[in-house]
This record gives structure tokens, sequence and C-alpha cells, in this order.
């Protein structure tokens, strides 16, 4: 404020425009604040409203399905847009499936990165570091359809020929190379949160570790890793989230294929990909009201498991 | 000083979106808006740009699916919807008199991926079967039988069909109803069908580049997207037991039959001998009345305009981009539903 004054003194002596700008200035100390007050609240308050109100739209309108088929919804294996019955069993099995397995193969992969990363294994400030460190960001930052692509041109042929290898039906698209490009692009969610934790250790126990002639290896697996579980947990969970959700690449690479998948080498479907894939041409209300639906459990399972990671955060955060 | 002008320019161009978004918003006379099929964008966007260079009318057309064109349509926010599909009695009971002025033909050709294989011939029963996963090898004697000079690999059948629900799944599915009782009654006919096995992929698109990919797979797509991506397509055989090659003269040789007034009309399994039975129309929805929703008189004479042009001089466009040409029979029956549309029920064409 003073600075502010003094400049405008600077510039124009004049006492008259001083005390005008004087008075303005008044009313600039309470303004700001004021509306600076109101707009922050409503910006907060207009994205509570938004999330309430897509949940109350998804619900309203799939209510002709809510009522048509009740929990029959979750246990039917057809999904028939002629005769009308609409079961979203294969579409849950398909994203549970994918997801977990997808998990299941980024977690090695994820946990490593963050140990070496995080752990004293490189000069944090090093060329290298920062390298390996900004590569895993960008993959989050590619867009989804580019890793469809890099799936279809360059994961099917090598899955293909693997399946011709072992004598499985040698589509190459299907649940298992879903899960392989899923892996990939949740590598970065769990890895970058890993390794801010593993760095917060405090030295002094890592250290107090080593004075009693720990191994570097026993450090970690004794004394780092207990010590993060649970970010490391909230950091999967974090992954997890984005892997159900993820639409556009799964569908490209899964195979889209209604029907129960028998082994996870089979086709497949998600409930995000089928969503994509039948909302558009959808015209009979009872279809485009079970889309809907999928919607809702979508949201639903989401909500769930990111809830559940900021839980787990906070108890970390609180322990620290 | 410089942070203050930054602030100026920001409200100005915020003034300026808003009132530009407000005379955006007022589409005038002389603009169309319509939404619907994808098939034919490529040959309305043609059309469209032809049509504003020589008479100056602006057409917008999102192709955002037969059924998206279909529901904007019901809610009024465009002026035509484009569909691959008929409305079905249902729909039609749901809305005000809609027309189906059909705009081009399109063939849905059976692409596969065989290498060494060049020509293959089809049966309806075999088509049905491969698609029902009743026929699991390519050297299946009834395949084999058909096509003698042919060396068929021993090798599983990958079927590829659309994911997303579309007028090209509607076409095929109608075919197969049409030829196969067991197909009816286990599958039926629709945008997007339970289909019994096989691949989905999204998209004309989509499939082809599945069928390319994938060694001994088949796969149905539009004739255009086969013809862009060489994929060879199979001959099939038609009602009077001709085997047909899809080509642009049999597809629209298909419609050479009796069409009725409304063209509400699925042409696969046709009754010409020289057609291939695997096409469809691809039509434009209009309401018959079209003084609905603030709508001027100059609107819907321009809309009118546009349609008989669409379907006389706008024809010649479609055989360059791949697309059937509507046969004569189909003019007449446009030329007679174009006749139909109304302003204040006065006719705007005679």
């Amino acid at each position: 404020m003073e600075n502010n004054k003094h400049r405008i003194c600077h510039i124009n002596p004049d006492w008259k425009q001083f005390s005008r700008v004087k008075r303005l200035f008044k009313i600039s100390d309470i303004m700001p604040d004021f509306f600076f007050k109101k707009v922050v609240f409503l910006s907060g308050l207009a994205v509570l409203l938004l999330v309430i109100s897509i949940l109350v739209s998804l619900v309203i309108d799939s209510m002709p399905s809510i009522k048509a088929f009740g929990f029959r919804f979750f246990t039917v294996r057809i999904w028939d847009p002629v005769f009308e019955e609409y079961g979203a069993l294969p579409f849950i099995t398909g994203t549970i499936i994918t997801s977990f397995l997808a998990l299941l193969i980024s977690v090695p992969f994820s946990l490593a990165v963050s140990i070496y990363l995080g752990g004293d294994f490189i000069r944090e400030k090093s060329f290298f570091a920062g390298f390996l460190k900004n590569s895993v960001d960008l993959l989050s930052g590619i867009p989804s359809v580019v890793y469809g692509f890099f799936g279809l041109f360059l994961v099917v042929p090598v899955i293909r020929y693997l399946q011709t290898k072992f004598g499985i039906a040698p589509y190459g698209v299907g649940i298992f190379t879903a899960s392989v490009i899923l892996s990939i692009m949740i590598i970065p969610f769990s890895a970058s949160l890993g390794r801010e934790i593993i760095q917060m250790v405090p030295a002094e126990i890592k250290e107090a570790g080593y004075s009693l002639g720990s191994t570097r290896f026993e450090v970690i697996r004794y004394i780092v890793l207990p010590y993060c579980r649970s970010g490391i947990i909230a950091g999967i969970l974090l992954a997890l989230g984005r892997a159900i959700g993820e639409t556009m690449a799964v569908t490209m690479v899964i195979g889209n294929s209604n029907l129960m998948p028998s082994n996870i080498f089979a086709p497949g479907n998600t409930m995000a990909s089928v969503i994509a894939n039948e909302f558009t041409e959808a015209v009979s209300h009872l279809h485009l009201s079970s889309l809907v639906e999928i919607g809702v459990v979508l949201f639903m399972v989401t909500t769930i498991i990111s809830v559940t990671g900021k839980i787990i955060i906070k108890r970390f955060t609180v322990h620290t | 000083m410089k942070r203050k002008l930054l602030k100026r320019f920001i409200v100005v161009l915020l003034a300026a979106l808003v009132l530009g978004g407000n005379y955006v918003a007022k589409a005038a006379d002389n603009e169309l808006i319509g939404a619907g099929a994808s098939f034919p964008y490529a040959l309305y966007s043609k059309m469209f740009d032809a049509y504003q260079k020589e008479k100056g009318i602006k057409v917008n057309y999102s192709s955002i699916g037969s059924g998206g064109g279909i529901r904007q349509l019901m809610a009024k926010t465009v002026d035509f919807g484009g569909s691959d599909a008929y409305l079905t009695d249902e729909q039609m009971k749901q809305m005000e008199p809609v027309l189906h002025i059909p705009i081009c033909m399109g063939a849905v050709v059976l692409a596969y991926n065989l290498s060494g294989v060049n020509e293959l011939n089809l049966t309806p029963e075999l088509v049905s079967d491969i698609f029902l996963g009743k026929i699991k090898k390519w050297n299946d004697p009834k395949i084999q039988k058909l096509n003698p000079k042919t060396q068929l690999p021993d090798m599983n059948i990958v079927t590829v069909h659309r994911s997303d629900g579309s007028g090209t799944t509607f076409i095929f599915t109608d075919y197969l109803s049409n030829v196969s009782q067991e197909w009816k009654d286990k599958v039926g006919c629709g945008t997007a069908v339970n289909w019994p096995c096989g691949l989905g992929s999204k998209g004309n698109t989509g499939v082809a580049g599945l069928v390319k990919q994938i060694p001994s797979s088949i796969g149905y797509v539009e004739l255009i997207y086969a013809l862009s991506n060489k994929i060879p397509f199979a001959n099939v055989q038609n009602k009077s037991g001709n085997f047909i090659k899809p080509t642009l003269a049999s597809t629209s040789a298909s419609a050479n039959i009796k069409l009725p007034d409304d063209m509400r009309v699925s042409i696969t399994n046709t009754d010409a001998s020289d057609g291939y039975p695997i096409s469809g129309f691809t039509w434009i929805l209009v309401y018959k009345e079209q003084n609905y929703g603030n709508r001027t008189f100059e609107k819907a004479k321009t809309l009118v305009d546009l349609l008989w042009w669409m379907t006389h001089q706008g024809q010649k466009y479609t055989e360059e981009l791949h697309y059937a040409p509507l046969s004569k029979e189909a003019v007449k029956k446009a030329e007679n539903l174009i006749k139909l549309i109304t302003y204040d029920g006065k006719n705007l064409i005679k």
C-alpha cells in the first residue's frame, strides 16, 4: 500500500488528484476483499452444484432403465438393443478385469521408478533425474487417442504374434491388450505420488537404519516402504480411478464384443467404452437410459475410489 | 499501463464474442442447419460446398450419426436430419409428419483379409452362417464348393462388426434378417445388435482397419471404405441367383424395382436381377409442414430448393466420391415427395 501511494505521488503531485485517488483507494481497500471472497465462494459452490447436478441428471435419465430392470441390470449377461434386453454384467466384468490387470502390470514399474527417483539413488538435481521425472510426467499428458494408435499399430501385432505362438485365437485385440495399454497410461499417476512421498521420508530414520548396519535394500524394504505404505496405496488408487474411466484408448484395442469374456485374451468391452460406442446412435428410449445407467455406475465407482484414495492420503499427512 | 490495455482488450474481446455469438445464433434465411448420418458426409460436404458457390446458400451439416440426426429433428434444432435408416412406425407416431427424401445409395460390402484370394463368392446362407459363428473355418466345404478355383486356408474366420450404432449395421442386419430366419429370430435388425461372435470396431474406418490388420478376418463396410483402403471384397449371390460384384452400377441397379411412394423402403435382397443385394438409401428427413418454431417462408423455400437440387443437379457429384446415384425410379419418387412439402398448408413447389 505504502509503495503505491508513493508511486502515485511521484507521477502526479497535484493534491486534488491525490485526494481523489486516496478516496478511491479507500473503497478499493474493501472492494477487492469483498468481491474476491464472493467470487471464490461462488466458484466453489458452482463446482459443488455441478457435481451434484451431474449425478442427479444421470439418475433421472436412467430412471426408465432402473424401473425396467432393477437389480437384474447388474446380473444379466445380454446386451441386446434389438430385443431391448439390457444387462451390464459383461461391461462391469470387462472394466474390473482390465483395470486391475493394468494395475498388476504397472505397479512393479511405477514402484521401481518412484523408489529410484525418490530414494537417494540419483542426485535429485542431476540431468538424468530431471529427464526421467519429466518423461514419466509426460506420459500422463499424451492424449489417450495417441495411446490407442500406439496400441493398435505396435502392441496388437506383438500380442497377436504371441497368441499364434501359444495357440490362442490370434485376434491381437482384446482385454489383455487393453490392460497393457492402460498400464502404461497409469504409470505416471502412481509413480509421481510415490516419488514425492518417498522423498518425504525423514533422513534421520534412514540414517538410523544404515547406522545399525542395514544394506540399502533393507532400508528400503523395512524402513522406507512401510513408512510410505499409505501414500503409495493412495497413488495406486488414483491410477485405478484413471484406468476405470479411460475410454478412447480402450475402445480402440479391446475388441468391443458385448459378450461375456471367456478369458483375458478374449475380446470384451468396458463400461466407458460401451457408452462412447453406442451413445450417438442409441435411438430407443430404453437403450439410451440403460447407457446412462452404466454412466451412473461408473460415476459411483470412480467416486468411491477417489474418496478412498483421499482418505488414505489424509491419514498419511496427519501422521507426519 | 500495459495491464490496463490488456484488460481493455479482454473486455472488448469478450463483448465481441458475446455480440458475435448472438449474431451467429440468429441464422439467416440463407443458412440451413442439418445433422445426422455420417455415411453420406463426404458427399454432403461436397454438394453443400458446390451449392454455396452456385447459389450463395450456406448449409452446415454435422455428421453425428443417424440416431443423433433423428433426435435433433425431433427436438426441432435442425432444418433437416440425415439418416441411413428410415423411421420406425413408432417414431413416426411420435413426430409430426416427416418426409423421407432419398439422396443417394450405398452398398455394404464384405471385406476380407485372405492372402492370395482375390475373388470370393458367397451366398446369403454363408454370410449369415459366418456372422452367426456357425461356419468357423475358411476351408469349410460349403465355402470351398462355391469357390472351386481358390485355395482357401485352414484358418479360423474372425468376423468384424461395428461397435458403434450405425446405419451401415442397419442395412447389413436388415439384409441378414431378410435372407435368414435364424438371424431374424436370434439377432434381428437394428443400428446396433447383439452380435453372436466376433470383434467390434468404431466406424467404417475402424472396421476396415481391423480387417486389414487381422489375417483371415471378414467385416462389413461401406463400399467406399473398402475401395479407399484397397481391401478385396466378396461377390454376393442375389435373389435371382446371380453372383454380383458390388459396384456403383450394381448398387443403383438394386433400386430398379417398384418403390413405395413414401420411400420408407429397404431394398436389401432386391428383386432386381443385376442389383447388388446389400444396398440401401440414405435419406434426408424433413417435416412436411415447414411452418413451425418461427420459421420463415423464405427459409422453407430455401430448404425445398436445396432438396430439389440435391436430387437432380447434385447427383453429378455422387460417382466421383464413390456413392451410387439415385435410380431414375427413385428420383421420380423423390420429386413427388419434395412437392408435398408445404408452408401453412400451401405447396412450396409445383
